[in-house]
């Protein structure tokens, strides 16, 4: 694997580079066959998007110009680390009124941060602290 | 019927009042109340003030006063490089770009990533709606047009599910999404639909539409492949009270990303103005507010057009080009669109497919958000624009525009057949994983129903416990694949596998992905390249005669057919004699009928059904009551009306004659008049009957005595007959002229009636 940033002409990737695209456990796509699944060699895991493959897809897309849409796809990379609880969790407290204060939502991005090197959730969060505290949504929904 | 004349009210009224359209319910265009497609009472200006590559103002907020969608569009839509040149270039302008197809559409999402939602608005604004329609066409992201089905049923019925996904697939949907009656059972309708869609061929992407918490389980569990519940509002309060912030939903779009599912945002006109905080704002402007944050998130996609606000945005003035407005602004933003064509608008079928249209000819992503593939009372989501009552409607549509819509008509064995392996796999898969039994009764009558008024099966109550069993037993989709396996299901354990295996590579999360023949496609190896006629989407051959193959077409082949079968039966009822040249008569009381080549030798009925013979016999009678004799000629230099009779009223003893083609289209003639200046004539054969024919014969005779008789008059309930009846006429008659042969002598008949009636 080249360091080079992916670009539109190494899309879709599991043609153009089917062996360097692996799941979860590292098995390449060629690995993941029904025989496989029968056999019991394959598990959920194995079907999971890796940090790596998410990167490249945010590679490709900035290379056509969707910058966006490679933000959304990075801030995923990072999240692939978060266990499911950890992710609605946040994503409850997220919820407008659902926290208290401010506090709630930096203890959560210094937590993220900390365990699982989430720099960039980190911040989405302590950014949406900083506009829910202005605009008064640390307030008793139900 | 009554005659009271002393009405106060013209009642073409009353007809209008019973029609379907007056159902709808309109709405005055009032902007203080939120109530305006394209001009809110409050409605900003557009603008933009960027410093150090912060936005300091937008649309006529400052920063400080930002809310949170401000804030996010500011944050994350709004890129410093390019919008000091977009917000330069006056709307007009940019509107112009839109619908000139020398602009390249990437030049015009590089653009729209420096326009503020004020400024977007203001530039689709400026076009009617041929212009937007055109301008979708040209900026939508995927080249290749796609649709997606509602797969849903009122009972929850998983053998349902399983039989509808299937045929859903068969008809060519990119997705199928389903929701529950009862949100318990969500579990079991998506793995009922994840089972079908698995028949027939691999790639339809699921979704399960439920709780935000629960859809993503259900996605890490592998049933499911993309959502789009992930809904945005274009204003602060109904964003809040939709429960949700613009980082909230941020989150949740990272969030399906993460675990390998693709996904869209929801938005669409009129949402704000249903919740009640509209802020005076138009329709257009809060769309486009939604739709720069969704690109902001980094949304690859919206489901996007009115949506569940589509009923009300069409209720006012503009509302319905205020939908295709907003589509616009979507894909200019270079997001894929599927767009809405969803929750039905109107219960006028002409305002749904005057509605559908610059989609279906256009193209989009996807078309409909979904086709209520089942019928309107199985759709959980409520009835769709096109359901699956109307599915052969769209059928047509694509043929008569030589549009592809993304769906290909399923012969009726094959749809049998594929109904029935899904429930096999699925009772298989239920039984197999210790979930449920079905029975024999059960899976035959799902089999053959149209809805689940017609089905003995699953009732919502044991669905529910099918669904807490696979949550409970954590059942994920590689116990299915293998579980099928083991049924024997090898094919859609295979497909089941390439599907769930998408999500490693993460080639779907693209804008716009779908996928065809086995492959990703999507706005990166796809690209929507349309520059002017003879770029673009269009149909290769093959896929033309696909859109053309409908059910039921008829061809010269079938018409002979047709007539052979009545060969049969006129054989027994009557026999022609040819008696040599026919010469002028001198008899004052004959009707001479001039029959058309075809008639009574190669064709049998008229287009009402009446055998040939019956026809002539009711001509007969109506002769004699009239006192006169009846002489039958073929001729053999024309098959046209006018001309048969002409020819007839000239060869008459009474001056009088009738012309009649085998088709059953008669005219009473008399010698001294023009060809086309009759006595009377019979134009609708399909709705002329024997009596009418008898009355025929003996208006002839009254003329003949040179008095006037009321005319008949064949009454018409309004069919369309021309669609009715026009294809088999124009191949019928064919036959008839390529019989004909020029200066040919015409031929005394003699007929002689074989059966008693």
């Amino acid at each position: 694997m080249t360091d080079k940033p992916l670009n539109a002409k190494d899309y879709p990737t599991a043609e153009t580079r089917p062996e360097q695209v692996v799941g979860g456990r590292g098995k390449p796509l060629s690995a993941l066959t029904l025989d496989a699944v029968i056999a019991g060699d394959v598990e959920m895991e194995d079907l999971r998007i890796t940090p790596q493959a998410l990167l490249q897809q945010a590679q490709i897309s900035r290379s056509v110009g969707r910058a966006t849409l490679a933000g959304n796809l990075e801030r995923a990379a990072e999240m692939t680390r978060l266990p499911q609880d950890e992710v609605m969790a946040i994503y409850e407290i997220l919820r407008p009124g659902r926290a208290a204060s401010k506090e709630t939502l930096v203890e959560a991005a210094n937590r993220i941060r900390a365990e699982y090197d989430a720099q960039q959730l980190a911040a989405f969060i302590e950014e949406a602290a900083e506009f829910y505290e202005k605009r008064g949504l640390f307030r008793k929904r139900f | 019927m009554s005659q009271s004349y002393d009405a106060n009210r013209w009642k073409r009224f009353d007809d209008w009042d019973a029609r379907a359209l007056r159902l709808d319910k309109f709405a005055v265009e009032d902007p203080e109340n939120g109530f305006s497609a394209f001009h809110g009472a409050a409605d900003p200006k557009p603008g933009l003030s960027v410093k150090d590559g912060r936005v300091m103002a937008m649309d006529g907020v400052v920063a400080q006063d930002f809310d949170l969608i401000d804030a996010f569009i500011a944050t994350y839509h709004i890129d410093p490089a390019i919008a000091e040149e977009a917000m330069a270039i006056p709307s007009e302008e940019l509107a112009r770009m839109l619908v000139d197809m020398n602009v390249p559409r990437t030049e015009l999402t590089r653009l729209a990533r420096g326009l503020t939602p004020a400024k977007l608005a203001e530039a689709v604004a400026q076009l009617n709606a041929m212009e937007i329609a055109f301008a979708y066409s040209k900026m939508r992201a995927r080249q290749t047009p796609g649709n997606q089905a509602h797969v849903t049923n009122a009972k929850d019925d998983p053998l349902q599910l399983a039989a509808d996904a299937a045929v859903a697939v068969a008809l060519g949907f990119d997705e199928i999404e389903t929701t529950m009656r009862v949100a318990r059972n969500s579990w079991s309708n998506a793995l009922a639909c994840c089972v079908g869609s698995a028949v027939g061929r691999a790639g339809t992407l699921f979704q399960c539409s439920s709780e935000e918490a629960e859809e993503l389980e259900i996605g890490m569990a592998g049933f499911t492949s993309y959502a789009e519940t992930v809904s945005v509002y274009g204003t602060e309060s109904a964003f809040i009270d939709g429960d949700d912030t613009p980082w909230s939903k941020a989150w949740l779009a990272a969030a399906y990303a993460s675990r390998g599912i693709k996904m869209r945002c929801t938005s669409g006109a009129a949402a704000e103005l249903l919740m009640g905080f509209h802020e005076a704002k138009s329709l257009l402007y809060l769309e486009a507010r939604c739709l720069c944050l969704q690109r902001g998130m980094g949304s690859q996609g919206t489901q996007n057009g009115g949506i569940d606000g589509a009923p009300l945005a069409a209720s006012v003035p503009g509302g319905v080009r205020e939908i295709l407005a907003e589509n616009l602004i979507a894909v200019w933003l270079d997001l894929e669109c599927a767009s809405g064509n969803d929750a039905r608008h109107s219960e006028s079928d002409m305002r749904v497919a005057a509605k559908v249209l610059p989609y279906l000819i256009g193209g989009s992503d996807l078309i409909c958000s979904g086709f209520g593939s089942i019928l309107k009372y199985d759709n959980s989501f409520n009835p769709s624009s096109f359901n699956g009552e109307e599915l052969e409607e769209f059928l047509v549509l694509q043929r008569d525009f030589e549009a592809d819509g993304g769906l290909t008509a399923v012969e009726d064995a094959r749809a049998l057949d594929l109904r029935r392996r899904a429930i096999d796999a699925l009772s298989h898969v239920l039984k197999d994983l210790g979930l449920a039994e079905a029975t024999e009764v059960m899976k035959r009558s799902v089999a053959v129903a149209s809805g689940s008024n017609d089905t003995a099966s699953f009732a919502p109550r044991d669905v529910a416990r099918i669904s807490d069993k696979i949550a409970d037993n954590g059942v994920t989709v590689l116990d299915v694949i293998r579980s099928l396996q083991r049924g024997g299901f090898r094919d859609e354990a295979e497909n089941l596998l390439f599907l769930v295996k998408l999500r490693v590579s993460g080639d779907y999360l693209q804008t716009s992905a779908v996928v065809r023949e086995g492959r990703v496609i999507s706005a990166i190896n796809d690209p929507n390249e349309y520059r002017g006629p003879g770029t673009g989407h269009r149909l290769t051959e093959a896929r033309r005669k696909e859109l053309a193959a409908i059910r039921d077409v008829l061809d010269r082949d079938e018409v002979l057919r047709a007539e052979a079968a009545s060969e049969m039966s006129e054989a027994k009822a009557i026999r022609y004699q040819t008696m040599g040249a026919a010469d002028p008569g001198t008899d004052p009381t004959e009707i001479v009928v001039g029959l058309s080549p075809g008639f009574g030798s190669r064709i049998f009925r008229t287009l009402a059904g009446h055998k040939l013979s019956a026809v002539l016999r009711a001509l007969q009678s109506g002769i004699e009551r009239g006192g006169g004799t009846m002489r039958l000629v073929r001729f053999w230099h024309t098959a046209d009306t006018s001309f048969l009779g002409l020819s007839a009223a000239r060869l008459s003893g009474s001056g009088l004659g009738i012309g009649i083609q085998s088709k059953g289209t008669a005219v009473i003639h008399h010698k001294d008049r023009l060809p086309h200046n009759n006595l009377e004539l019979f134009s609708n054969a399909p709705i002329t009957t024997l009596a009418h024919y008898e009355e025929m014969g003996f208006n002839a005779t009254v003329y003949a005595k040179g008095d006037l008789p009321e005319p008949v008059v064949v009454p018409t309930k309004g069919e369309a007959l021309g669609a009715r009846f026009h294809a088999r006429v124009a191949l019928t008659y064919a036959i008839e002229t390529a019989m004909t042969e020029d200066d040919a002598t015409p031929e005394d008949l003699e007929v002689t009636f074989l059966d008693p009636s």
